[in-house]
């Protein structure tokens, strides 16, 4: 599989507290990449540094081929990014979020694009109503819809089903997944919900303090903590660390 | 380059804003309209009535329009910017392929809506209710006009810079920096009654020369040639010190994780 981002040795210190240090991994086309880890693990410095909004310390990232540091504009331009706790202007109406990053990632034919994903994702028959009027699970599929307006080659999803409801939570969890396999997207996906992380993500990378603790598909980090889940991979891991 | 598709994303997103919010709508007509009609009044009063001071309703209408400029500019500039912070849109927006250039360059051109409606409505009501007419002035009302929003656009610019190293606890500059400059920009008076230590600081200041040039059409009917030639190379200076400033803040803001944090 073509790899679409490769990062190395990455190291991100603030006033010389390391928050992340030499984190390397790949991501492949149309891979669903799980990142977990406890609070403070560091999970939420490496999307920001991948989304160029932190500058690393040290280390490498390149999306397609191209160094993030120099070519952040082109790249950004095949990425997008939705967050339970980044939200879109409330005052104005579905569509018309949709219409601005249509405008902002460039996108041709915006309406209709737009259109495509309010139906995608159950949104059409609010497409006119003012954003602030939508659920908390409506708000997230709005969210979702504004980052594939530019329908990405990855996307970084950060917690998109903290706080929803467990019915919302896997009508949203399916709805990414769905459009993943079939656009052939690679996700990067954080959570603390490892049920989720388990059931979604083709592989799974633990940081802990910053680093990477394990790394693998959910059934091989089973086999090799002698696991039943991804849940118990995560207690153990954490205890081996703390115990060495 | 910058791509204008972009930069109109930019507008739309704020065009989209103020077709809906009433509230923003009135603020941008009311406080230009409260200021002409209570300051207008006055000023009719002391050139008529107790003082009969020439020309007192065109030095100090013109100088109240122009001044509006100076201040919706800025103001237009910030408050854009932190309409995306109040929302948790900033982000969003940060994240998407937008270069910080096309960023304020949408915030240039929403700043130039703002004030040109400012401008319109207290330009006709001025002409309504005083019969005075700034737009009398004629061709040179264009690069005072033009220098005064480029010192908007500055202060907007230091403004953005300080939000993004210190957050919103900075917002209150959007209000407040502009108005270090009324004194210093003899806006109301001419320079020669400020304190022989101050004259060199206001005369830094290129606003303060384009009131001088306001007020030397309107008494000489000449064109301030002097003034407006400072005003242009000091804004030069001020744009580019203001950019520099809030590319440095962008930085440190990133190197130090500081973005994701504003509005928090």
């Amino acid at each position: 599989m073509e790899e679409v981002l490769r990062v190395r040795n990455l190291v991100k210190e603030f006033e010389g507290k390391r928050v992340l240090s030499g984190i390397s991994f790949n991501l492949h086309r149309g891979e669903f990449l799980g990142i977990i880890g406890p609070n403070g693990a560091g999970k939420t410095t490496l999307l920001n540094c991948l989304l160029g909004l932190v500058t690393p310390s040290q280390g490498e990232i390149r999306f397609f081929g191209l160094d993030l540091a120099t070519h952040r504009t082109e790249i950004l331009a095949r990425l997008n990014f939705a967050s339970n706790y980044v939200g879109l202007p409330l005052s104005l109406t579905v569509m018309e979020n949709l219409l601005v990053y249509g405008l902002l990632y460039g996108v041709r034919n915006i309406k209709s694009r737009a259109e495509r994903l309010l139906k995608l994702l159950g949104l059409w028959e609010m497409h006119r109503e003012k954003t602030r009027h939508l659920s908390s699970g409506q708000m997230m599929r709005l969210c979702l819809a504004k980052a594939l307006i530019n329908d990405p080659e990855i996307l970084l999803l950060d917690e998109p089903t903290a706080g929803l409801d467990p019915e919302m939570a896997e009508r949203v969890r399916r709805l990414i997944k769905e459009y993943q396999k079939e656009r052939g997207l690679a996700v990067i996906f954080t959570s603390h919900n490892l049920y989720e992380m388990e059931d979604l993500s083709d592989r799974v990378i633990l940081l802990h303090e910053g680093r990477i603790l394990a790394e693998g598909p959910p059934e091989v980090l089973c086999r090799r903590f002698g696991a039943e889940d991804l849940e118990e991979v995560f207690f153990r891991a954490l205890a081996e660390a703390e115990g060495a | 380059m910058p791509r204008p598709r972009r930069i109109l994303g930019v507008v739309a997103r704020q065009m989209f804003l103020y077709r809906r919010s009433v509230s923003r709508l009135l603020d941008l007509f009311y406080w230009p309209t409260m200021d002409l009609l209570l300051w207008g009044f006055l000023t009719l009063y002391l050139e008529r009535g107790a003082l009969h001071l020439p020309r007192f309703v065109s030095f100090f209408l013109g100088a109240l329009i122009l001044w509006h400029i100076l201040y919706r500019s800025q103001l237009a500039v910030s408050v854009s910017f932190l309409e995306d912070i109040w929302s948790r849109n900033l982000l969003n927006v940060l994240v998407a392929p937008i270069t910080l250039t096309e960023y304020l360059l949408g915030l240039v051109v929403i700043s130039l809506i703002k004030v040109g409606l400012a401008f319109g409505i207290m330009t006709t009501l001025s002409v309504l209710f005083y019969g005075f007419n700034l737009l009398k002035l004629g061709a040179v009302l264009f690069p005072l006009v033009v220098n005064l929003l480029a010192l908007g656009w500055a202060i907007g610019f230091v403004t953005i810079g300080f939000i993004f190293r210190f957050g919103q606890e900075a917002e209150i500059l959007a209000w407040a920096l502009i108005f270090v400059f009324l004194p210093l920009s003899a806006v109301f008076y001419p320079v020669e009654v400020l304190p022989v230590w101050l004259k060199p600081f206001s005369l830094l200041t290129p606003s303060a020369h384009v009131f001088e040039g306001m007020r030397e059409v309107i008494t000489r009917g000449t064109l301030p040639w002097k003034h407006l030639l400072l005003a242009g190379l000091l804004n030069l200076v001020y744009l580019s010190l203001g950019l520099a400033f809030l590319k440095r803040q962008y930085q440190y803001a990133r190197r130090m994780g500081l973005i994701p944090k504003i509005g928090e």
